[in-house]
């Protein structure tokens, strides 16, 4: 495996102090390696959002990183924690080395300004050396990069149809060519047919500018599909991390294997819907023990008293997982 | 263009609305009042100005409200809004014409002042959320609730007097005549700080408190997010991104509180005896001059639909979105 | 004279997503309603504006003197007799205020609920009904709203000789609906879009009844904060009309206060007790109102709620203070904050799975 570019060390993110605090990403332990597709799925409301928007500090009040490190290792330089960045520091780091492409994309682009305009303030901000011509230059050939036609550059967000504004998000994201693109749910405002040729040519510029991505979406099969690995969030923990294949072959988690069942697959042999009977646990009063335990089928003893550690099974392909269920005695531990 | 010519039209139908309705008010006074004006001036009015009189108010009850209302729109176009009667015997165009350019240098000057100057510390008081400037929230709010004329009184009474700066009333030195020298300037300035100062004050918190629960609104759209992870410096994202966005509906609110706005200044004019409309219609109050108020109510609302206008010009270059749809 | 601060009247054509009422089903709208009262700025509102109307009702019993009868201090500052003070008649300041107090409330109070059904009637049908009516209607308000309304009370008025109250309150009431119209028919709009008013009108439920059950609980908040608005601005200009002199003098209020204090050179006598309090009493029945506006204004839409606690400290004990775009961070350590237990390896295969408890829910 690669070297690692962003390595999340224990994080810990909530809403609120005290009394009224919840804690909506608990311990979070994730590696991204170079070049890589890591895969984020989970229910809606499992902390996915929390946990990318945490590692950049970008969480609107009153959402606070409680504790962890993030960890990025820059191309050229020594490792450095994000998290203990300047704020005139993380300016700098922001989008020059790790950008996001939000959720709610549709509303990603400011109404009142050209995209021109917004493609080159970041150029602005980043690399005030740079010229206006070559700036407007630069623009144009990110646009084209996403296959949208130059002459849309003097167009305003609401002249654009919402796959456009996505592409013109990916293309900004890639504008400085981070080295990490995080990509929160960038589809699922769009059709399904949008959704795929969006995402292949994102996974096309990948193998070509060699950026890594993490690609956050609640819709498991997507993954199966576009990411090498994939890590499964469950009540603000991840519960189990593969590569993407071995996830669909034989996920270990029983969470990963009820993720899988409510999706139909794309590719790949029919499999029946099952689902997961139950709802997400409620932040305020998460279980005791696993959090998944009042949903699991397999629940037994152990399951509500302590709740497991994320490490590697002992399973023939250990070496390349982990998972955190009492079913799977971990060998040690990661993080 | 298609909006624009929309708000043209609108406010062409509006104008007519008005001054139909202006047609229409003095026809519900009782005859006797004006009668009464008509029958103590008359050896001194010509017969024009009585027939003219008797189209604004309708006293001939035996007259064909149509044919009237046709002869008054003519009478309009001509420029002729009747003799006042406060000022006997100066025609009310004239006596409007003194007073107007008094009431838009005050009036206007100050209100856009106020706007500019509101606007700017409530998008401080919406994006320092939590600062200082909270603090603010409670005073401006105290302020907006009272009466401009009261604080006019307020003013006058503390900073006013024979040694004071400020001179208590009036629109310049008694005795200057209005030409822009080096008299009179000065003097007319001098005489209008207290009363834009007491607009002002009264005027700026509404600004603040609106702007600010725009900016905070605005604060939490994507696109502010997307600005701050793009790493764009925080006057950036402040003032192009939040600001920028935020200042749309307080523009558009400008335009609508207009009407309530020049009401209120009015007040300011009365308790400072200053030479502008206000004062004027308050004059024409005291001697049942009703001309003159018809003429000032005409005036002020074609006044507050030529700023509307100009307003909606300005919305239009802030907003692409109507820019574009038309 | 005010300036419409409420960011729900800020609703403007393409912005009308800004600032909705939360979705709101009637059950959780009722929990919602004790929540506001529990909002600092609405209880101290609706305390003070409950005191004014108290006043309004008990003043006249109360007052120490007839308002209007002279007495022998002439011009007297406050005294333990004359507690704000004595007119040129000698007539008692204070006594002339408490008995004030019925007509400003009743005025701002009558024009406030004329107006507010206005502005429901015509707001709502236009927003509900659409088509050719709403473009009527709207066009209607918008005149009404262009139209500089103090100037034409002021003339209207002046042209009913000796107008009272009622004629006051009614004057007002008909002339200051609009802009509560446009904010209500701006709701309207949106909620008619939600989907139970849709699935209502798809199953051919009467207009008279969703109208009733499904729309006007959603506008409560927007009605209630125009009412309140409306009221304001009726309060100020009963006040400013009876302070230029052209309302029927035989009712005090707080203008007719103003308008001899005025007359009578109150100013140049330096009799700053004739004149501070009626202000001060017009300034904190306003700031009771717009307080009880912002209460509404967060109650609707919860951004404008204040985050509570902004400055919080890190656990090396630096503040920081919280805002958008910069989260803070409480603690670097890597280690992690609930202890999780390494899994032993167990022959799990023998073990009993527990039965599962039932959430009761
Ligand atoms: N502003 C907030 N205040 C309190 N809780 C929040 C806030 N935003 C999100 N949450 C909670 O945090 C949890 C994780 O949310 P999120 O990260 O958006 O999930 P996901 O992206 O996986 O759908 C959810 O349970 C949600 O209720
Ligand atoms: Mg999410």
């Amino acid at each position: 495996m690669s070297a690692p570019v962003l390595e999340i060390k224990n994080l810990n993110v909530g809403y609120g102090l005290g009394d009224q605090g919840v804690r909506a990403v608990r311990d979070v332990n994730l590696t991204l390696h170079r070049g890589e597709v890591l895969g984020l799925a989970g229910e809606s409301g499992s902390g996915k959002s929390t946990l990318a928007y945490g590692l950049t500090r970008l969480l609107a009040p009153p959402g606070v990183v409680t504790g962890g490190q993030v960890i990025y290792h820059p191309a050229e330089g020594e490792p450095y924690d994000v998290l203990g960045l300047s704020d005139e520091r993380l300016r700098k780091f922001r989008w020059a080395e790790t950008a996001i492409v939000f959720q709610g994309a549709m509303n990603s682009l400011n109404p009142v300004h050209k995209i021109s305009v917004q493609l080159t303030d970041v150029l602005r901000a980043h690399e005030p050396k740079m010229s206006e011509t070559s700036r407007l230059a630069r623009a144009r050939e990110m646009l084209k990069l996403v296959g949208i036609a130059a002459d849309r550059m003097d167009a305003y967000p609401h002249q654009l149809s919402g796959g456009m504004r996505q592409r013109v998000m990916i293309g900004m994201a890639l504008i400085l060519q981070p080295q990490v693109v995080i990509m929160d749910e960038p589809t699922t405002a769009l059709d399904v047919v949008m959704q795929r040729q969006i995402l292949g040519q994102l996974i096309e510029l990948r193998e070509r500018l060699g950026f890594s991505v993490i690609f956050i979406t609640h819709d498991l099969s997507l993954l199966v599909e576009f990411s090498d690995r994939i890590a499964i969030m469950y009540g603000g923990r991840i519960v189990e991390e593969a590569p993407a294949a071995a996830i669909y072959r034989d996920a270990l988690h029983p969470y990963s294997k009820g993720l899988l069942g409510s999706f139909p697959a794309l590719r790949g042999p029919r499999r029946e819907l099952t689902g997961i009977p139950g709802s997400p646990p409620d932040l305020k009063g998460m279980p005791s023990g696993c959090s998944f335990h009042p949903r699991c089928p397999k629940a037994f003893d152990p399951c509500a008293g302590n709740i497991p550690v994320l490490g590697r099974p002992g399973t023939g392909d250990g070496r390349t997982r982990s998972v955190a269920c009492w079913l799977h005695p971990t060998e040690e531990p990661v993080g | 263009m298609r909006f624009f010519l929309q708000r043209v039209a609108f406010y062409l139908f509006t104008a007519w609305a008005a001054i139909t309705l202006n047609f229409f008010i003095p026809r519900l006074i009782p005859g006797d009042p004006v009668q009464a004006l008509i029958t103590k001036y008359q050896g001194q009015l010509s017969t024009k100005a009585i027939e003219s009189l008797y189209v604004l108010f309708g006293i001939d009850k035996n007259g064909n409200v149509w044919s009237e209302y046709v002869e008054y729109w003519k009478q309009l176009f001509a420029g002729d809004l009747g003799l006042s009667f406060a000022f006997f015997p100066t025609p009310v165009s004239e006596v409007l014409s003194d007073s107007i350019l008094w009431t838009l240098m005050l009036v206007g000057v100050t209100t856009i002042l106020s706007f500019v100057i509101g606007t700017g510390l409530g998008v401080l008081a919406g994006w320092r959320r939590g600062s200082w400037t909270d603090g603010l929230l409670p005073v401006t709010t105290f302020f907006s609730s009272v009466p401009y004329f009261w604080l006019g009184i307020i003013a006058i009474y503390l900073l006013t007097g024979p040694d004071s700066f400020f001179p208590s009333g009036g629109g310049a030195e008694v005795g200057l005549v209005p030409a822009f020298d080096m008299y009179f300037i000065p003097s007319a300035i001098q005489h209008s700080l207290l009363p834009a100062l007491t607009i002002l004050i009264s005027s700026v918190s509404g600004w603040i408190l609106s702007m600010r629960n725009m900016m905070v609104t605005v604060s939490s759209e994507d696109y502010i997010t997307v600005a701050h992870a793009k790493g764009l410096p925080e006057r950036r994202v402040a003032l192009g991104y939040a600001a920028r966005n935020a200042l749309l509906p307080n523009v558009s609110g400008f335009a609508l509180s207009l009407g309530f706005i020049v009401g209120g200044t009015f007040l300011v004019e009365i308790v400072f005896s200053y030479p502008g409309i206000g004062f004027q219609l308050f004059q024409a109050l005291g001697a049942n001059d009703y001309p003159l108020m018809q003429g000032i109510f005409l005036i002020i609302t074609i006044s507050v639909l030529v700023a509307n206008l100009l307003a909606d010009v300005v919305y239009l270059f802030l907003d692409p979105r109507t820019r574009k749809e038309g | 004279m005010t300036i419409p601060t409420s960011s729900i009247e800020q609703v403007i054509p393409g912005q009308g997503s800004m600032a909705q009422p939360e979705a709101g089903k009637p059950a959780k709208a009722k929990r919602q309603r004790f929540l506001f009262l529990s909002n600092r700025k609405a209880a101290a509102g609706l305390i003070i504006l409950g005191i004014y109307i108290v006043l309004a009702i008990i003043g006249p019993w109360i007052a120490p003197f007839d308002p209007g009868a002279r007495g022998e201090d002439l011009m007297q500052g406050p005294s333990s007799e004359h507690w704000m003070g004595t007119t040129h008649l000698g007539q008692d300041v204070y006594s002339q205020l408490l008995v004030g107090t019925r007509s400003v409330i009743f005025v701002g109070f009558l024009a406030g609920i004329v107006a507010t059904l206005l502005s429901v009637i015509i707001g709502v049908t236009a927003g509900y009904v659409g088509g050719k009516t709403d473009e009527v209607l709207s066009a209607l308000s918008n005149v009404f709203l262009v139209i500089p309304a103090l100037p034409l009370i002021i003339i209207v008025t002046s042209i009913m000789e000796n107008a009272g109250e009622w004629v006051v309150a009614l004057v007002i009431g008909f002339t200051s609906w609009s802009w509560n119209a446009r904010v209500l028919r701006a709701q309207t709009l949106s909620l008619r879009r939600r989907d139970y008013v849709e699935a209502a009108r798809a199953t051919g439920e009467r207009s008279g009844r969703i109208i009733t059950f499904e729309l006007l609980p959603n506008l409560t908040a927007v009605i209630a904060s125009g009412f309140v608005g409306t009221v304001i601005f009726a309060v100020l200009s009963e006040i400013t009309l009876a302070f230029i002199g052209i309302t029927s003098s035989n009712t005090w209020n707080w203008g007719t206060i103003l308008f001899w204090a005025q007359g009578q050179q109150a100013l140049a006598r330096s009799a700053w007790w004739w004149f501070v309090p009626a202000g001060l009493a017009i300034a904190i029945l306003g700031t009771a109102l717009s307080l009880i506006n912002f209460a509404i204004d967060e109650f609707v839409s919860p951004r404008l709620r204040s985050a509570g606690k902004t400055k919080i400290k890190t656990n090396s004990g630096r503040t920081v203070r919280m805002r958008i775009g910069f989260t803070p961070v409480l603690s670097n350590s890597p280690e992690p904050i609930t202890h999780a237990s390494p899994i032993p390896v167990v022959d799990h295969n023998g073990a009993t799975p527990v039965v599962r408890k039932e959430h009761a829910s």
